[in-house]
Parts: structure tokens; C-alpha cells; sequence
């Protein structure tokens, strides 16, 4: 087991991809934050009151599941449950700002593409995510702020943990036990 | 998570947990409903064939809406049109039709147990869209989903069943989901149109429908059935219509709201009046809105499982 970011720097990191979501979306009137069911969801609640009160302005905020967009329904040993997805606001137009915990394959970041052109045509999707696993991408999908960068194996795991889920902030790199 | 069941066939064989499971999947096919864009590319791998041997409106259109919106393929088939009437036997027919690469089949039969006998024969995933005076799973599943968005939970309600009991799939299965989810069913008709030992299934009985209205909280109002009715069981839909239809001024008298529920097609003037069917308390056309979401959860929840054997 190693520690990628421990609690202290990992408010560092969520509080620097903030300041970097202000840099390019200023006081976010036509942006939007979408945040990916399920894990991307704790990160994107860090983020919003942040930006929030930085920039002094109410910050269009959604959740988007992805079960019935997933590309492995028919090869996958395991049934997903569906999430609920909660937009109510018009995307048409707006910067759409997807919010993930870990980028791995980047499956998943292709399914959210395909289901937030369900609900209008943006103009334009940014990826944020906390953890991208390097070198392990197996669609063309990269994220335009990262939170940190970690080269690891197949057989590794990346762990991030949340203080509202088990009462500590903390990524960690997992070797599968054999 | 998955269904304990791999066909669909009554409620008879489905959990209390399996019940849960498709209602809470149909909250989230619910909410794509409501969507600009009301449909998934879940199911665009999968074709699905309606096997229809009897005659259906909302059933026949409510599934394939629900396969379409998953991005399903499918095939339509009515017994009229097809080498049934040539005398094609019902296993020859389906293997038939799942040689050419079929994922599942959603079946309505006239001969209870149909859909049973086809499960002993084929691999596929199979959905029960009625067998004659057996089950109607997925009506009992959306009716009582209707139920619980209108009172939040079915623990504890009161839900009379209204009419020709005998001949109803309807009722059956109705009874078995509203018992799971520990709602109290009652059953109310004239004494030749209520089964002979249906107390052993745990429902009360009553023939009197002021005293059942009386007792309730909803009320299903079932459609007589004469197509099933090989001898005359009462005198006439008018005598009917006076005993046991459910009118306005029968339900202004008891002074309570009873939630009205029909599963269609309504015979107006017999069962249940017009002013009832299309009055405030009726959710008539919830029952027919939410059937689209229940089929879709059923179809994900069993198209699931395909592929894992």
C-alpha cells in the first residue's frame, strides 16, 4: 500500500483544481458541473461550494448516471444498478465540466459523453478528475485538470477515500492481494 | 444485484427484494421518460419478439414502447397474421423464430401455464404478458408502483379488488404483489365470479361492494369478462352494472377518498361509471404512464442475464 495523497494535501489538490476551474470559467454563468454517479459525485460536492464561495455566485450543479450508456451490458458478469441522474437545468450551449474521481479507462468518461448529449448539445465538455491512472487508457479521453497523476499496474487499485464516506480523505495505491 | 428469477413468469415466484429492485429501477427509466431525448442505448444489442396469441392494446403497445425506448430490436407477431392459422405448434413457432438470433421473448397466451411450458423448452429469458385466468405480472407490478407513488408505501393499505375475480390474471397477480409488499387485499363480486378457496390465498371476501368501498383505501376496478364466460354467470351487464358497478353517487355516499385504479380496456357504464373513471381520485392513466417504466426495468433487470451463462 502507498499513500498517493494524504488528508492534508488532498484538500491542497481539490482547493488548486478550483482555482484552476475559476481561471478558465471565470464566474460560471455559462458553465455548468456535472458530477458522475457514483464516486464522482463526492468530489463534485467539494468542488461546487468552493467555487461557490470564491466566486460569490450560484453554480449550476447536476448528477449524471451512466448505467444505461455503459458499452459492457451484454459482456459484463455484473448486472449495475442504476443511479439517479438529476439535471434540471438546460445544458444547451452552457461549458459542460464532467467530475470524476479516478480516470482509468476513460469507458466511463465515454458513456457520460454519450448520455449528457442526451440532454442537449453543450458548447463545449471539460473532464476534472482527482486521480488519473496513466497509461491505462483504452479509449482517446484525457482530463483538462487533474488533481494527480499516478503511473500504476493493471493489478493495482486506486483507493480514494471520502471524510463523509469513512471519515478520512486519503488516495492510496492497492496491490491485489494474491 | 440481480432478480432471483431468470424468466418473468408470475409474481407467484419473485421476492419481496426482486419486487423492490424493479420498482426502484423503474424510478430512474421513469425519470429518462420524462427526458427530451426519452430513450437509452442499453438494449441496442438485443432483439426482442412480442408473441402475442391474444389480443392486446395496451399491453402489446406499453412493451414495445418500453423495448424501444431501451434501443432494443423488435419483432411483432399476432396469431391472425402468422402460420398459426396454418396449425404451427407453439414450440415449432418460437424455436422458429429464436433460430433467427432472438434474445427474449415477451409472451400473451390464451391457455394459462403457456409461458411456463415454453420456459422448460427454450434458453432465452421470457416475460409473461398474460396466460389466460393465471397472472399478468407485470399489470400487478405497475399497479401496485402506481400505488406507491400516490401513498408512498403499500405496508398496511387497503386494496379491494373490484369485479369479475374468476376470470382475471389481473387479480392473481395482484393478490400475490400487493401481499409482499404487506398491503391487505380484499375481493368483492357477485358470488359466481369469485373463486371457490380464494380465503386459502389470505384475502378476505365480500359480496357487497358498498362494504368493500366502505373498508378500502384503493380500489381496483376489474373489466368483466366475457370473452372468458363460456355459460352465463349473471343475469345481465345491466343487473351487473346496478350491483356491482362503481358510480359517483355510491362513492359521494361514503364521504372518503378511495384512490381509483382500472387496468383496462373499461367497459363505461358497466364496471365503473365515466365520471369515477376520469374524476379526481382516478389513476387510471398513471397505471398506463408507469407501465412503460416497469416493463423497461423488467427487460433490463432480465436481458441482464443473458449473456452471464
Amino acid at each position: 500500500m502507498k499513500i498517493i495523497l494524504d488528508t492534508q494535501k488532498f484538500t491542497v489538490v481539490i482547493e488548486r483544481l478550483a482555482h484552476q476551474l475559476i481561471e478558465n470559467h471565470g464566474n460560471f454563468k455559462e458553465t455548468v458541473v456535472i458530477g458522475i454517479q457514483p464516486r464522482g459525485i463526492f468530489l463534485a460536492n467539494r468542488l461546487v461550494p468552493y467555487l461557490e464561495k470564491i466566486t460569490k455566485s450560484k453554480i449550476q450543479f447536476g448528477v449524471l448516471d451512466i448505467t444505461f450508456y455503459r458499452d459492457d451490458f451484454n459482456t459484463s458478469n455484473e448486472l449495475h444498478i442504476p443511479n439517479d441522474t438529476n439535471i434540471d437545468f438546460s445544458i444547451e450551449n452552457k461549458k459542460v465540466i464532467l467530475v470524476d474521481d479516478v480516470l482509468y479507462t476513460g469507458r466511463t468518461i465515454r458513456s457520460a459523453m454519450d448520455a449528457i448529449l442526451d440532454f442537449g448539445r453543450p458548447q463545449k465538455i471539460e473532464l476534472v478528475t482527482l486521480v488519473d491512472r496513466r497509461f491505462s487508457r483504452q479509449l482517446p479521453i484525457q482530463a483538462d485538470y487533474v488533481g494527480v497523476t499516478v503511473d500504476s499496474m493493471i493489478s493495482q487499485k486506486i483507493k480514494v477515500k471520502w471524510q463523509e464516506q469513512v471519515g478520512k480523505d486519503e488516495v492510496i495505491l492497492l496491490n491485489k492481494e494474491i | 444485484m440481480r432478480l432471483s428469477v431468470k424468466h418473468l413468469l408470475g409474481i407467484k415466484d419473485l421476492t419481496k427484494e426482486d419486487i423492490e429492485l424493479i420498482f426502484q429501477t423503474a424510478d430512474n427509466f421513469k425519470a429518462v421518460l420524462s427526458r427530451p431525448i426519452k430513450k437509452v442505448p442499453t438494449l441496442r444489442d438485443t432483439t426482442i419478439v412480442n408473441l402475442f396469441y391474444e389480443n392486446s392494446t395496451r399491453t402489446r403497445i406499453s412493451f414495445e414502447l418500453a423495448e424501444k425506448r431501451l434501443g432494443a430490436d423488435t419483432i411483432n407477431f399476432a396469431t391472425s397474421s402468422s402460420s398459426v392459422s396454418k396449425g404451427e405448434g407453439l414450440i415449432d413457432t418460437v424455436n422458429n423464430i429464436l433460430s433467427m438470433k432472438v434474445d427474449m421473448v415477451v409472451m400473451r397466451h390464451s391457455a394459462s401455464g403457456a409461458p411456463h411450458f415454453l420456459a422448460n423448452h427454450i434458453q432465452v429469458p421470457i416475460i409473461n404478458a398474460g396466460d389466460g385466468t393465471n397472472e399478468h405480472p407485470t399489470q400487478a407490478l405497475l399497479d401496485a408502483y402506481s400505488i406507491r407513488e400516490k401513498c408512498q408505501t403499500l405496508k398496511g393499505k387497503k386494496v379491494a379488488i373490484i369485479g369479475d375475480i374468476m376470470h382475471s390474471r389481473v387479480a392473481l397477480s395482484n393478490i400475490f404483489c400487493l401481499q409482499k409488499l404487506g398491503a391487505e387485499v380484499l375481493v368483492v363480486g357477485p358470488p359466481t365470479l369469485i373463486p371457490k378457496h380464494i380465503e386459502s390465498l389470505g384475502v378476505q371476501v365480500t359480496y357487497d361492494v358498498r362494504e368493500a368501498l366502505q373498508w378500502c383505501d384503493v380500489a381496483n376496478v376489474l373489466r368483466i369478462q366475457l370473452e372468458r364466460q363460456n355459460k352465463p354467470l349473471f343475469s345481465s351487464l345491466r343487473e351487473y352494472a346496478l350491483f356491482y358497478g362503481v358510480n359517483k353517487k355510491l362513492l359521494d355516499s361514503l364521504q372518503k377518498e378511495i384512490i381509483i385504479m382500472h387496468p383496462g380496456p373499461i367497459n363505461r357504464g358497466v364496471e365503473i361509471d365515466s365520471d369515477v373513471a376520469d374524476g379526481p381520485h382516478s389513476i387510471i392513466l398513471n397505471q398506463v404512464e408507469n407501465g412503460v417504466a416497469i416493463r423497461m426495468a423488467v427487460l433490463y433487470l432480465l436481458a441482464g442475464k443473458t449473456s452471464a451463462e
